[in-house]
């Protein structure tokens, strides 16, 4: 019995974790062992990671993740993520690394290794029907806003605004809602309303991105916290400056056909100068 | 209570233990409403399955062959599909197809809203099952004594109202009370749609505070507290129920 309950407690300190989780030793050594880097990724996110018509997952991270493995001389392996479990995903080592349109806020970087410089910066903003004829963001008030879950903004908006927000596990669902007048309008990254909108699709023809966009956000490639200052994490920054030096982030911006960033022009000068 | 909130805060501090619902005021508003939400979800569910159950055992018995196989067919569509794809189903597909209102904002919203469309598929999925369950009771209901009250002059309404369904109820209610625990986590579903009930509320604060661990415990702890209430009642409507002598 008390060995029993000995048991018991052990576990339960573990599954509570109390006890450091082993540190992994060399991440690329392991990545190389496999012959497969392993990353979290969007596939509901056009541009940057979703489904193309075959079914397979395109995009501009993804082919920010092609560089890594051809660097590595390693295959890709990719595994869909949200919003909600993308950090446990890292943290369990289900993953190597996150590249999932994630915005870099201070509470995340006590979780995740956020690696600089950052590769894109999104905003705040809704998608809603011009019917709905929202002029700013107080209107939202008291109204039904559809959300995802684990947005970092989901939060802020609320407490700012007050709007009755319908929060759902993933975005095909919450633009289901949208579309169906579950909600006035869907609080989500202004990246992915404007390339919703631009896309031509007929169903969007009578939405509009009818709020000035608000708090900008740095996205980040999230490594361990562990592998953030060993030669994994260094790698991974290294290539995130060649990214913005030599262009190839604006180049991946035209070919996907997203709205010039300020953000893309302003760090690829920097970077350039220096 | 602020010594207990910087408890916590200290705890989050010193240990990692992060249980942010006992000092962040918004955290704990996220909470509490779901817990309200999944209480209420939860007791209207039950009324209203029961309610299907009753009536459908009833029509069960009826003389009209369309009637019955209305109830079987019923049965069949409710029991053999999974309540999430039930869910999903109204709230997408068939209130799509419903007439829209107007709102107190002016803005034309479905007739159903999610919380509603919640109420109604977990009704009916229960529901069904409470119509076999009390199906079970009336046919252990002897013969003889349904022929004695037919004897005595009872219709077939009288006769289930006041014979069959008594004895056949304080016969079910081990299996009915199964059920309902059954659907008081079925309300979890719900969370797909966006109403926001405990899982819902859990997963706000678990994915924008990063205590996953914190708030699976918490949430646990929450329904097995939710659930034992639940049997509580149960058993105690049971003992009050019992018929001194009468075995069922």
């Amino acid at each position: 019995m008390k060995r029993l309950l000995k048991i018991a407690i052990s576990t339960a300190v573990v599954a509570l974790g109390l006890t450091a989780p082993a540190v992994a030793q060399d991440t690329i050594a392991q990545i190389k062992q496999k012959g497969t880097i392993v990353v979290g990724v969007k596939n509901d996110y056009k541009p940057w990671g979703f489904l193309d018509p075959t079914g397979k997952i395109v995009g501009l991270e993804i082919d920010l993740i092609d560089d890594v493995a051809k660097k590595l001389g390693v295959k890709v392996e990719m595994i869909p993520v949200t919003a909600a479990n993308r950090m446990e995903f890292l943290q369990q080592g289900r993953i190597d690394m996150i590249v999932a349109t994630m915005g870099d806020t201070e509470a995340r970087r006590k979780i995740v290794g956020m690696i600089e410089p950052n590769y894109y910066a999104g905003a705040t903003n809704v998608l809603a029907p011009k019917s709905a004829n929202l002029k700013q963001w107080s209107d939202l008030k008291g109204r039904k806003v559809c959300a995802v879950q684990g947005a970092y903004y989901n939060r802020r908006v609320s407490e700012m605004y007050a709007p009755d927000l319908v929060v759902f596990p993933a975005v095909p669902d919450a633009l289901n809602a949208l579309q169906g007048g579950n909600c006035i309008a869907f609080l989500f990254d202004d990246t992915l309303i404007v390339s919703t909108l631009s896309g031509g699709d007929a169903k969007w023809l009578n939405y509009e991105m009818p709020l000035a966009s608000e708090d900008p956000q740095l996205w980040a490639i999230g490594v361990r916290l562990g592998d953030l200052n060993a030669p994994f994490g260094m790698l991974i920054k290294e290539m995130s400056i060649e990214w913005h030096k030599s262009g190839r982030l604006l180049e991946l911006e035209r070919k996907w056909g997203i709205k010039q960033s300020p953000y893309l022009i302003e760090q690829n000068r920097k970077l350039k100068g220096s | 209570m602020q010594a207990i909130a910087d408890w916590f805060k200290w705890l989050a501090g010193a240990h990692g233990i992060n249980v942010s619902i006992a000092y962040d005021a918004f955290d704990r508003a996220r909470f509490l409403t779901g817990l309200t939400t999944t209480i209420w979800l939860s007791i209207a569910c039950i009324v209203l399955s029961i309610a299907v159950g009753l009536v459908g055992a009833w029509l069960q018995g009826a003389r009209s062959p369309i009637v019955r196989a209305g109830v079987a067919g019923f049965v069949q569509f409710f029991r053999n599909t999974p309540p999430l794809v039930q869910l999903a189903f109204f709230y997408f597909a068939v209130s799509a197809a419903l007439p829209m209102v107007t709102d107190q904002f002016g803005a034309r919203v479905p007739l159903v809203n999610n919380v509603g469309w919640a109420v109604i598929s977990f009704s009916l999925f229960a529901g069904a099952f409470n119509i076999e369950i009390f199906r079970s009771g009336i046919e252990a209901v002897p013969q003889a004594t349904m022929e004695a009250a037919e004897s005595l002059g009872y219709t077939r309404l009288q006769s289930y109202v006041y014979i069959v369904f008594p004895l056949a109820f304080r016969i079910c209610l081990p299996a009915l009370g199964n059920n309902l625990v059954n659907l008081v986590k079925t309300t979890t579903l719900a969370y797909a749609i966006g109403v926001p009930e405990l899982l819902y509320a859990a997963a706000q604060v678990w994915s924008e505070t990063f205590n996953v661990r914190e708030m699976m415990v918490v949430l646990l702890v929450t329904y097995v507290a939710i659930v034992a209430v639940l049997v509580g009642f149960m058993q105690s409507w049971e003992r009050k129920l019992r018929i001194p002598g009468y075995n069922a």
